[in-house]
């Protein structure tokens, strides 16, 4: 279990030489202990005292990591319960499911489809992370086969379900170089699921129908030295695993239950037929701690809101999304449309962005870079200041594009309108556009009428 | 192997709101544990779908969502009824748009009178909402809460800076209001404040802390109504202990996932499920960050959030 703040700072150099970052050796414990920092932040601390803590050091779900190379993924490492109070740190794996009995056929256009979807949004690129095959048709062979082909035909992690642990086994051992997650051992499985985890290296799921009897399996199996475990405490009804995923990060965070600080394995694929209904129950445990989430398909409609949800949630709170400075086209504008500037915060490029289309008005969208505020923010903050702007606009390139040099500024920042017109030069005029979005589709439509 | 279930400690309850009157009467929040959280203490009163129904036709609806209410976009009282009877709306909320100066410019009198019709027509609660310039839908509320006085409709919207006169129709006639606050927990207790302060009880309002949808910032919406529900359970703090209304169909409605068609993104699916799910997700995400009304328009969205309500609670 878990060390106080006090027993850590027993074993510190208790220097206060602050080269942790903080200012004591017991502040630095503190953090320590609440899983806030990493031991190494620590240079001087010897390698007894180390070992001693490792345990105490580390976040109270554990990271796991699934595949191998640039398309593996990582989960775990959470630590707290509310995103607002830090935030959530490795966002949750979505993984798409093969039935082994699927035709070829079927197979072929699943995997295809995952592989293809990649999504760009506010800079990142959003895709599926796993297939999971699972061995419905109980029959070994075929499923060696089923995942041979499976495996060939993508880069993604694997996870590989059966009900037959020698046939996981022999899968984990077949395609041990792709470490996949092996699903799943339980308490009458635990010893040779342990030999597989130690033999293979690949992470290893641990089913149990309650929190004891999965405490007791990953027990074993921790103690055997296996450290790559997933908790899949399902009984894939949608109240009660919601009830679960509750309890265990509630149990991994504000108990401290070593035993339970593991990433979780959800399957919404089996809690309904209905591809709309799944997918609500999956963006669910998005937000309510489902670490691997499993679906039944990947069709774009039900897989697209998911991720974006994803990306949403796991977007550190204390860091502003930001878009990229540049010039944004809104609907093929020409050299008479309008040019509007505004931040590059991404909750303002977004709702600027949509008002412009939704004018149906073609125009260019200045966006920016003032490390991802908002207008007033960062015109308080001095980076949103005539100075800057007409840098940016003469660096942009944006004269060349347009006949008319009229700049269109958001109306908080209204005042900068005769000091930022002496700031560019060059025959530009600066116009004050209205202080909320929802008003500029009409300002836009006035504004070109009358142009 | 010894397990004891770990547990959140609660100090504070959500306020009880009652909507409508007699067989229209409904009653809002009462929690005594975050939403669904039900293993750790009473949730009383389920949340509700309030199915958005406007003063006259819209006229940038998708086709998607158009062909369910094309019979009865031209009477309110009629897309009422239906949304009730055969979409299954907890609550109406009646959308006036024909008071905005720019438009049609109603009178006041003339708002009200529909606001009446619609609730007389109906066997479960109005809220009624005003768009266009606060000083209008100042104007309309006060007749709104005259001519439905006792008969506790949830009227929106009041802000920190255009409160009173609202307020005091809410007052005056014994309906509710709702507080408006830009994602701000300062703020949503300011207004509420002010808004006891001047006299009105604090379970005749609801909170609508702003709202917005998947990707377009519901991450910020989600975590501010997280903190006031957690400062009102948690930490029972008076001026947080509101439920809370999200406005959200709008804001679903609007984005381009939503409107474009799959010709022009074949890459993004099915347009109608596609819309759907947008809608769906996110509505359970306020859920689950504590909504207690939603105000939503897809029927087959409305009967899945309806579903899961059911499934959790």
């Amino acid at each position: 279990m878990a060390l106080s703040g006090l027993e850590i700072f027993k074993k510190l150099p208790k220097t206060n030489c602050k080269d942790c970052g903080f200012p004591t050796c017991l502040a630095f414990a503190m953090q320590l202990a609440a899983g806030k920092v990493e031991l190494e932040k620590c240079p001087h601390i010897s390698e007894e005292a180390k070992e001693a803590l490792s345990e105490a050091s580390q976040p109270p779900v554990l990271k796991v990591e699934v595949g191998t190379g640039e398309d593996s993924f990582v989960v775990g490492e959470e630590t707290v319960l509310f995103r607002h109070d830090r935030t959530f740190v490795n966002q949750n794996a979505f993984a798409v499911t093969i039935n082994d009995d699927m035709s070829s056929d079927k197979i072929e256009e699943v995997v295809k489809k995952v592989n293809s979807i990649a999504y760009e949004r506010v800079g990142q690129i959003l895709k599926v992370d796993a297939i999971c095959i699972k061995n419905k048709s109980g029959n070994r062979e075929k499923f060696m086969e089923i995942t041979g082909k499976v495996g060939s035909l993508t880069k993604k992690p694997l996870i590989i379900s059966s009900e037959d642990p020698q046939t996981l086994k022999n899968v984990a051992e077949t395609f041990r170089e792709r470490k996949p997650l092996i699903h799943a051992a339980s308490s009458d499985s635990v010893d040779l699921f342990i030999e597989i985890g130690k033999e293979t290296g690949c992470p290893i799921a641990v089913r149990g129908k309650t929190f004891e009897d999965v405490m007791e399996v990953t027990e074993k199996m921790r103690d055997a030295g296996i450290k790559n475990i997933v908790i899949d405490i399902g009984v894939r009804n949608f109240k009660d695993d919601f009830y679960n995923q509750i309890i265990l990060r509630m149990a991994a965070i504000k108990q401290k239950n070593r035993l339970l600080g593991y990433p979780t394995i959800v399957f919404p694929d089996e809690m309904t037929d209905d591809p709309l209904k799944e997918a609500l129950i999956a963006s669910v445990f998005v937000a309510k701690y489902g670490s691997i989430i499993v679906l039944s398909n990947a069709d774009y409609q039900n897989i697209y809101p998911l991720l974006v949800y994803r990306q949403n949630i796991y977007t550190d709170p204390r860091r502003p999304m930001q878009v990229e400075q540049k010039i944004y086209e809104i609907g093929n504008p020409d050299e008479n449309s309008p040019v509007l500037i505004t931040t590059n915060f991404s909750l303002t490029y977004f709702i600027i962005s949509g008002e412009i289309e939704n004018s149906k008005v073609p125009s260019w969208l200045l966006v920016m870079d003032v490390e991802g505020q908002s207008v007033l923010t960062a015109w308080a903050a001095g980076k949103f200041v005539p100075e800057l702007i007409a840098r940016f606009v003469n660096q942009s390139g944006i004269a060349d594009k347009v006949k008319k040099k009229e700049l269109v500024i958001p109306g908080y920042v209204a005042q900068l309108q005769g000091e930022l017109e002496d700031e560019l030069g060059g025959g530009w005029k600066v116009v004050v556009g209205p202080r909320e979005a929802g008003e500029v589709p009409k300002f836009l439509r006035e504004y070109t009428g009358k142009k | 192997m010894d397990f004891q279930v770990p547990k959140n400690t609660y100090t504070g309850s959500i306020n009880v709101v009652k909507l409508g009157k007699d067989n229209t009467e409904i009653l809002i929040g009462g929690e005594h544990a975050l939403p669904f959280y039900g293993f750790e203490g009473e949730l009383p009163n389920k949340p509700v779908i309030a199915i958005e129904v406007y003063d006259k036709k819209p006229d940038d609806w998708p086709e998607i969502i158009g062909k369910y209410y094309n019979d009865v976009f031209d009477d309110p009282v009629r897309w009422a009824k239906k949304s009730i009877d055969e979409y299954g709306a907890d609550v109406i909320c009646l959308k006036l748009t024909r008071i905005n100066p720019e438009g049609d410019d109603i009178s006041p009198e003339e708002a009200a009178d529909i606001t009446v019709k619609v609730r007389e027509s109906i066997t479960r609660p109005l809220i009624v909402y005003g768009t266009g310039p606060m000083e209008k839908i100042a104007d309309v509320m006060k007749k709104v809460s005259e001519k439905n006085a006792g008969t506790n409709i949830l009227m929106g919207w009041v802000e920190e800076d255009n409160y009173k006169t609202i307020a005091a129709a809410a007052i005056g006639y014994n309906n509710n209001v709702i507080a408006l606050n830009p994602l701000d927990v300062n703020i949503a207790k300011q207004i509420n404040i002010l808004l006891t302060q001047l006299g009105l009880p604090a379970d005749r309002i609801v909170m609508d802390p702003s709202t917005s949808s998947v990707g377009y910032g519901i991450e910020y919406c989600y975590s501010a109504m997280e903190r006031l529900k957690i400062a009102a359970l948690m930490q029972d703090d008076k001026m947080t202990q509101m439920p809370i209304i999200t406005n959200i169909a709008p804001e679903v409605w609007k984005i381009k996932e939503v409107r474009e068609s799959e010709e022009a993104y074949p890459e993004w699916g099915s347009h109608e499920e596609r819309a759907i799910n947008w809608e769906t997700i996110s509505c359970m995400s306020m859920l689950l960050a504590g909504a207690n009304i939603l105000v939503m328009r897809h029927p087959k969205a409305v009967s899945l959030i309806k579903e899961a309500i059911k499934d959790l609670m």
